[in-house]
């Protein structure tokens, strides 16, 4: 892997290097990532980068900045992939300040950079020894893994009676190599946005009481815990619920979860579970189980417009629930649902949205 | 029964006595402004004394303390000094100046001035104004100490006795008043500053109540050019002042005193004058009636006159613009300093005038606030009454969003890093009030001064366009020089590779000739090498000219660049003189090769007084 790494960052190199001594002017071309750009792919039922790309020529002074910051961080990994080393987005940022011309103005700029590297070379951030400074989120259920320790043993962990109440914490690098899913017993994985939502399940046995595993998301999914969520799926047969709060940026969370998001279009085909299903809150939700709600905030609306361009959202269902959304004016919080009592959600809400969508045969 | 005649209620009142009443309507109106009023009469009595005897001004100002409201003002100058037996008449008679019934154009106008500072002082605090002077011609000075009876408008000469003063010449008053002392916008050091900004000529040292000194040095030793007295031209009079020369004349008849008291009247105008009006021809111009008066004013303006002469005015000019504010503002570093504008003399009511506006841009001047306007009547600062002044109205009235100036729907003052100086120069300035604070919005005035401000404009919008053009060039210098060759090394040094040879990839993304400069400073000048580089796929040649933004060349300024090959480089070196503390760039011109091509330099304009062009254009 480490050596097909290297040739293909090395060929790119090369192309600019070849360009520049032909007397050709170097260009890097790329999908152009933006909401215009993504299309649904039949095969992987995902959302992937379409036709339009973009070219970074040598001719404007921003295209070449960009070449020369792309250049520098290429060295800068194949550096790390000769000395066997990682680092995080954050410290590749902070060691371009000894990079003169090619050093990087902002973590944004940095961040974004090793993202156009993946798209432009097809391979991952993982590949490229760059990790997010965060972890990926928490689980709890039947679960067998065994993860790599730092001794280079597998060490075999029941993600139930193996941790604590916080549960297992999900490794930046979640590929096989490092982790691996050995067998569950459970029927269904339950993806939860908040911490309190993930306490409240915990605390009333939920896991066990249906057999499923609880994932804790942390609002918007680090990449390691859509990875995480797409083996699950694959390889163990586990159908995807997610619960989330009831807004147009929980909306937004369950996309990237099921169809894949903009950012990352070039690989949704790994992190995106196209068969996830959203049990709520909807917009319906507040409506027929008359939950407290807030207005929506000017913020919320225009994101809800944006939602209903957005071809990711062109279902019916989805079109539905956001023009009920700015029709009532209203969004809710998951924890709404104790307004009926702490045991409402785990006792009459879950059951009822889970029998829905089938999840609990 | 007789009743009392009512003429007893009444009783004249003199100038000086209805002044001690009404103080507020020559600027004496709050005890910080006197202070400033008592400065301000004295050194524009000093500059006019000085201007006249052609002596480059030396100034002295001190004000000292003498107790919490109680200040001593004195000001001293080099001037040619004033006769012993003439000053109670020129500090203590209102009204009395050699300039009152001459028409020319001075700093005072009235004789108002320094009388009225003198009754302040008198009314405030009880005591006598000091009067050192010394004529060139006499051996001692003459200290006076003068008080001013008001019932009579006059000055008293309470003591008065030779002194020896170590100067040749020159005058020097010390007026006791109450007041108070401030700094700020409308302080004494402001109105300092800008008195030496339209004042190069001039030395002036401050002493301000703490002991703190300040110096204005002079910039140049050129003296201004002394304006001429001119009779009065018929247009700008009143019935009430034609009466007045009338019956001063000394002429016989009515004719002869209109073609002999007046400008532009010849006898065959005054001829024509007397016929439209009905007024006798030899009728004693002595007895001149109110109602012919009216006639007269009339029928000036029936016949054709020419407008005055114009050596009557004395601008600024626009050395003395260009130095006054480099000197005051160049701790600023501004970016540009504009070519001075002065506008052709016009005519307002009969009196000649004209406008004259420079400005100065960026550097470290405040660029969030409205522009810094800086006022001036006659050479002298105004300070108070912006608002209401036509140079301000003018200001906000130009649009000045199409020069890149922040403006808020192209009305109201500018915001941005620049000042502005306007100096409006008449025989007459239509002030406002007597305070003579602010020039009245005559119609011709305004377009005067707007047409001078969108001239300096013109210029400092094709200073920001050079800027930008600039600015262009020296990125893509930056990315053939730099971003390029980086790139080049690094891949190589990625591969174990040797370094890619660009200038094929140069050639063909730049297709530019640059011309890039780089300065060191040499004693009172600046060593400048301009490196010409040829990044196009063929050999170019051409003439290359430099004029520098400040300064000039030494030497010749136009050079042949013969056939300089694709991927080289040409070197010239030349040295620019400048007073200017900074080196604020070069313009360079081509002629003889595709200005498209080129890369920091402009074509050649067809003639060369491209920088004069932005003067031409109106009317």
């Amino acid at each position: 892997m480490n050596n097909d790494v290297k040739k293909v960052l090395e060929s790119m190199v090369n192309r600019i290097y070849n360009s520049l001594s032909e007397g050709e002017v170097p260009e890097i071309r790329m999908s152009s990532r933006n909401r215009d750009n993504i299309v649904f792919d039949q095969i992987s039922s995902v959302w992937k980068y379409g036709p339009s790309t973009v070219s970074r020529t040598l001719k404007t002074a921003d295209g070449a900045n960009y070449m020369l910051k792309n250049i520098y961080m290429i060295d800068f990994i194949l550096e790390m992939l000769r000395d066997g080393k990682t680092s995080t987005l954050r410290e590749m940022y902070y060691i371009s300040e000894g990079w003169g011309l090619g050093k990087f103005g902002t973590q944004d700029e940095s961040d974004m950079m090793a993202e156009d590297l993946e798209v432009i070379t097809s391979l991952l951030r993982e590949d490229f020894r760059l990790r997010p400074e965060e972890n990926g989120a928490s689980i709890i259920g039947d679960l067998t893994i065994e993860e790599k320790s730092r001794k280079g043993d597998f060490k075999k962990i029941n993600c139930r009676d193996d941790v604590g109440e916080a549960g297992y914490t999900i490794p930046n690098n979640v590929e096989s190599e490092k982790l691996k899913i050995k067998s569950t017993n459970a029927k269904f994985v339950l993806a939860l946005e908040t911490g309190g939502m993930f306490d409240r399940l915990v605390e009333n046995g939920f896991d066990d009481r249906f057999n499923c595993v609880l994932v804790h998301l942390k609002g918007q999914p680090a990449r390691s815990t859509r990875r995480v969520l797409k083996r699950l799926n694959n390889e163990m047969g586990l159908p995807i619920f997610v619960f989330t709060d009831g807004d147009p940026w929980s909306f937004r969370i369950f996309s990237s979860i099921a169809y894949g998001a903009i950012k990352t279009a070039h690989i949704s085909e790994y992190l995106a579970v196209p068969t996830a299903e959203f049990i709520g809150v909807t917009a319906s939700d507040i409506l027929n189980y008359d939950l407290p709600t807030d207005k929506l905030t000017d913020k919320d609306i225009a994101a809800l417009n944006s939602e209903l361009k957005d071809p990711r959202f062109q279902t019916d269902f989805w079109k539905s629930e956001i023009e009920t959304m700015l029709q009532i004016n209203k969004k809710a919080e998951q924890q709404a649902l104790a307004k009926y009592g702490l045991n409402y959600v785990t006792d009459t809400y879950l059951p009822e949205k889970l029998a829905e969508v089938g999840g609990l045969r | 029964m007789v009743s009392k005649p009512p003429s007893s209620h009444y009783k004249e009142i003199s100038i000086a006595e209805f002044f001690e009443k009404n103080r507020h309507i020559l600027g004496f109106d709050s005890p910080q402004k006197s202070v400033f009023m008592i400065v301000k009469e004295a050194l524009d009595n000093s500059l006019d004394a000085c201007e006249e005897g052609r002596y480059l001004p030396e100034i002295y100002v001190e004000i000292s303390r003498k107790a919490e409201d109680v200040f001593a003002i004195t000001v001293r100058d080099n001037g040619p000094g004033i006769e012993r037996l003439e000053i109670p008449k020129v500090f203590g008679q209102l009204l009395y100046g050699s300039r009152f019934h001459s028409v020319r154009q001075s700093r005072g106008q009235q004789g108002i001035g320094i009388t009225a500072a003198i009754l302040y002082g008198q009314i405030t605090t009880g005591e006598s104004s000091r009067i050192v002077t010394r004529t060139p011609d006499s051996d001692v000075g003459f200290e006076i100490f003068l008080q001013i009876n008001v019932r009579e408008n006059r000055g008293n000469v309470i003591s008065e006795k030779p002194v020896i003063v170590n100067y040749d010449h020159g005058t020097e008053i010390t007026i006791t008043a109450k007041g108070k002392y401030q700094v700020g916008k409308q302080s004494v050091i402001e109105y300092l500053k800008e008195t030496a900004v339209v004042n190069p000529d001039m030395n002036l040292t401050f002493v301000d109540p703490d002991g703190r000194k300040t110096i204005f040095k002079r910039s140049t030793e050129v003296l201004p050019e002394p304006s001429v007295s001119i009779k009065p031209h018929p247009l700008g009079l009143e019935p009430g002042e034609i009466i007045g020369l009338a019956s001063t004349s000394t002429e016989k008849s009515m004719k002869l005193f209109l073609s002999g008291e007046f400008n532009r009247v010849s006898e065959r105008v005054a001829q024509e004058i007397l016929t439209i009006s009905g007024v006798g021809p030899e009728a004693d111009p002595k007895s001149l009636k109110a109602e012919s008066a009216i006639k007269l004013q009339q029928a000036f303006r029936k016949v054709k006159l020419m407008p005055p002469p114009v050596d009557c005015l004395s601008p600024l000019g626009e050395e003395y613009i260009r130095r006054g504010l480099r000197t005051v503002y160049e701790e600023m570093h501004p970016a540009f300093y504009s070519k001075p504008v002065m506008r052709p003399v016009s005519v307002y009511s009969g009196n000649p005038f004209s406008v004259e506006v420079g400005i100065v841009y960026g550097g470290e001047i405040k660029a969030d606030d409205q522009v810094k306007i800086i006022r001036y009547a006659n050479k002298v600062p105004l300070l108070y009454q912006a608002g209401a002044c036509a140079i301000t109205k003018a200001i906000s009235e130009v649009d000045w969003r199409p020069y890149g100036m922040d403006q808020k729907q192209g009305i109201g003052i500018p915001f941005g890093p620049m000042i502005i100086l306007v100096h409006v120069f008449s025989t007459r300035v239509p002030y406002t009030s007597e305070s003579k604070e602010a020039i009245a919005a005559v119609p011709e005035i305004s377009e005067e001064i707007k047409f001078a401000l969108k001239s300096v404009a013109r210029g400092l919008k094709s200073f920001m366009n050079k800027n930008e053009r600039r600015e262009k060039a020296s990125e893509k210098f930056d990315l053939v020089m730099n971003i390029i060759p980086s790139i080049g090394r690094k891949c190589a040094s990625i591969l174990g590779k040797e370094e890619p040879k660009i200038d094929m990839v140069i050639s063909r993304i730049a297709n530019t000739v640059f011309i890039n400069e780089t300065h060191s400073k040499n004693e009172n000048c600046f060593d400048v090498l301009a490196k010409i580089f040829n990044y196009t796929t063929e050999e170019r040649s051409f003439d290359l000219y430099a004029e520098p933004f400040d300064g000039e060349v030494e030497g010749e300024a136009k050079w042949t660049i013969e056939s300089i090959p694709p991927a080289s480089v040409r070197e010239i070196k030349f040295r620019v003189r400048t007073e200017a503390e900074r080196y604020s760039g070069t313009e360079y011109f081509t002629s003889g090769i595709d200005p498209v091509l080129v890369h920091g330099a402009e074509p050649l304009p067809g003639d060369w007084s491209i920088r004069e062009e932005v003067e031409e254009d109106e009317q």
